[in-house]
């Protein structure tokens, strides 16, 4: 059975209709990161699963229960998920290791404190003001609280906007890290590096619709699309799309006489062929 | 697989991180435990004369203090700080965890309640010090006291969880609430003698719980006498505990049907 299974998910807001019909199936152990644009419907999906937000339409499965349900069932439920949200800045006047340790007692079999403040990296912070944190701390803090309780299944919305490079790399071995436990993960983002760094498989949705579910290095195409093969020619730079990028390497190589000036061979990145499925209208 | 703790171990672990975080915020800490001895000190300096044969003022005003202390620290200051909460998501992460609603209601209920025993203290201290404020002697009276404090804390809990809906942000919540509480002083009998007020004032003040919080701390502090003079030449006791008990009711009732984890 899938962690995740979502059939024909719809949701309007008075005229505006942010999901319309989305299809969700993610087996266990999979990072599956989900794609769009702002306003693509990506939040309202995700709250949806997540419990935060009713639908209009459609059928939900998450660990085999429906989130709309309320009372008993939801807490034992919500006892086998981990969400990190966007943003949260609340609990300020508490340190880092009372807040892991009280929110830890929310669960039934938590992970070990101390194991959890080492594998987010915060050994040096435990006894800091949450207030005194930097942005990536609090970040690294965030998915503390969303991993204290042992989750079969993470939800993980954008969770390194505002990082510098450096922090995202570091954020990045983290989540490999969870992989390594068997948690599934559901990741929400806007980087294209870090749904390819981190994915099994990437959903684009847009409009409210899934336009295509993939492999990173398949979507839209992209392992079988032309390569682009540019070199200088006298005053011109000339470009040929080909499927054969080495014959013509081969070819030019032998009508230079040697050294190709200014050659270079590329194929679409992540973001082409992203930017070409949304129609080119991130952000 | 062990089971998820219960809702009050949960609650009462809740009452404890806010009894850390509120007193972790010196400022907030000082002003709202001291405020009430400080409006004593004030009232009690201006006003000397007595109010009836062997009432003084300090004495009447203690009766007001404590009821609208038990106003200002649960309503007052949970329907400012809990959209304040929400507004910078900690009530939506919150809401994603196993921890069940009652939980956070529990603990805010235990702040409340340990804040209200210390403020008391302070209160009877300064007052028995300075003021020659005189506290009851008959156990009966004490019996009312514990009472009204325990209903009265709980009420005003459950009603500053039920109103924390109203304000739209954090920031425009003290502009909503405060207003309303300080009105309600004035008409409740707190400031002033509750008797000398238009009627119109005293029908209103006789809907919500603070006015009969007041009467009731009245007939706590002040001699049995001074209960001829009161509107209904009573006490009313039975009838402060029923009002106080509907108001409870509907302060539970609509903070588990209306509260709002989320801003939006």
């Amino acid at each position: 059975m899938n962690v995740i299974e979502v059939k024909g998910l719809k949701k309007s807001y008075g005229q505006v209709h942010a999901v319309r019909g989305v299809d969700l199936s993610i087996p266990a152990g999979e990072i599956f990161a989900l794609l769009g644009p702002n306003g693509a419907g990506k939040t309202t999906t995700v709250e949806i699963l997540e419990g935060f937000r009713n639908r209009d339409a459609g059928e939900v499965s998450i660990l085999g229960f429906d989130p709309k349900n309320q009372g008993r069932a939801a807490r034992e439920w919500r006892n086998r998920i981990g969400i990190v949200l966007q943003s949260a800045a609340d609990a300020g006047d508490l340190t880092v290791i009372e807040t892991i340790k009280h929110f830890s007692g929310y669960y039934s079999n938590p992970r070990n404190v101390d194991e959890v403040i080492t594998a987010v990296g915060l050994e040096s912070k435990s006894g800091a003001l949450i207030r005194n944190l930097s942005g990536g701390q609090r970040r690294r803090l965030d998915v503390a609280l969303g991993i204290v309780g042992s989750p079969e299944l993470l939800f993980l919305d954008e969770p390194t906007t505002g990082f510098d490079p450096e922090a995202r790399r570091a954020f990045w071995a983290l989540i490999q890290q969870l992989r390594g436990t068997g948690t599934t993960i559901l990741l929400t983002t806007h980087y294209l590096d870090e749904a390819e760094a981190l994915a099994d498989r990437v959903a684009v949705i847009n409009n409210g619709l899934i336009i295509e579910v993939s492999t990173p290095a398949e979507l839209g195409g992209r392992a079988t699309s032309k390569a682009l093969v540019s070199w200088r020619d006298g005053d011109h730079i000339k470009t040929e799309g080909t499927d054969n990028p080495t014959s013509v390497v081969t070819r030019l190589n032998a009508q230079f006489g040697g050294e190709i000036p200014e050659l270079t061979v590329t194929r679409p990145s992540l973001e082409d062929i992203y930017l070409t499925m949304i129609g080119g209208k991130d952000e | 697989m062990n089971k998820i703790p219960s809702a009050l171990n949960l609650g009462i672990r809740r009452g404890k991180l806010e009894i850390i975080q509120f007193a972790r915020q010196r400022e907030s800490v000082v002003f709202t435990l001291l405020f009430p001895v400080i409006l004593l000190a004030i009232f009690g300096s201006v006003f000397k004369d007595t109010i009836a044969p062997g009432v003084t003022f300090s004495q009447y005003f203690v009766a007001g203090m404590i009821a609208s202390g038990l106003v200002n620290t649960g309503f007052q200051a949970l329907a400012i700080t809990i959209p304040m909460e929400r507004d910078v998501g900690g009530l939506k992460r919150l809401r994603g965890t196993p921890m069940p609603a009652s939980s956070y209601f529990i603990g805010k209920a235990i702040l409340i309640a340990v804040s209200m025993i210390i403020q008391i203290a302070l209160l009877f201290g300064f007052g028995l010090l300075f003021f020659g404020v005189e506290m009851p002697t008959e156990p009966s009276k004490w019996l009312v006291f514990i009472w009204l404090v325990l209903l009265g804390s709980a009420c005003s809990t459950a009603l500053g969880i039920a109103f924390s809906i109203v304000p739209k942000s954090g920031r425009g919540a003290s502009a909503v609430v405060s207003p309303i509480v300080i009105i309600l002083q004035f008409f409740s009998g707190v400031f002033f003698v509750f008797t000398q007020l238009p009627t119109w004032m005293q029908q209103l003040a006789a809907i919500f719980p603070l006015k009969w919080l007041t009467q009731g701390m009245r007939s706590v502090f002040l001699p049995d006498s001074f209960a001829s003079q009161e509107v209904a030449k009573s006490w009313e006791t039975g009838r402060t505990f029923t009002i106080l008990l509907a108001w409870l009711f509907i302060g539970v009732f609509f903070s588990i049907r209306k509260f709002r984890w989320d801003r939006d």
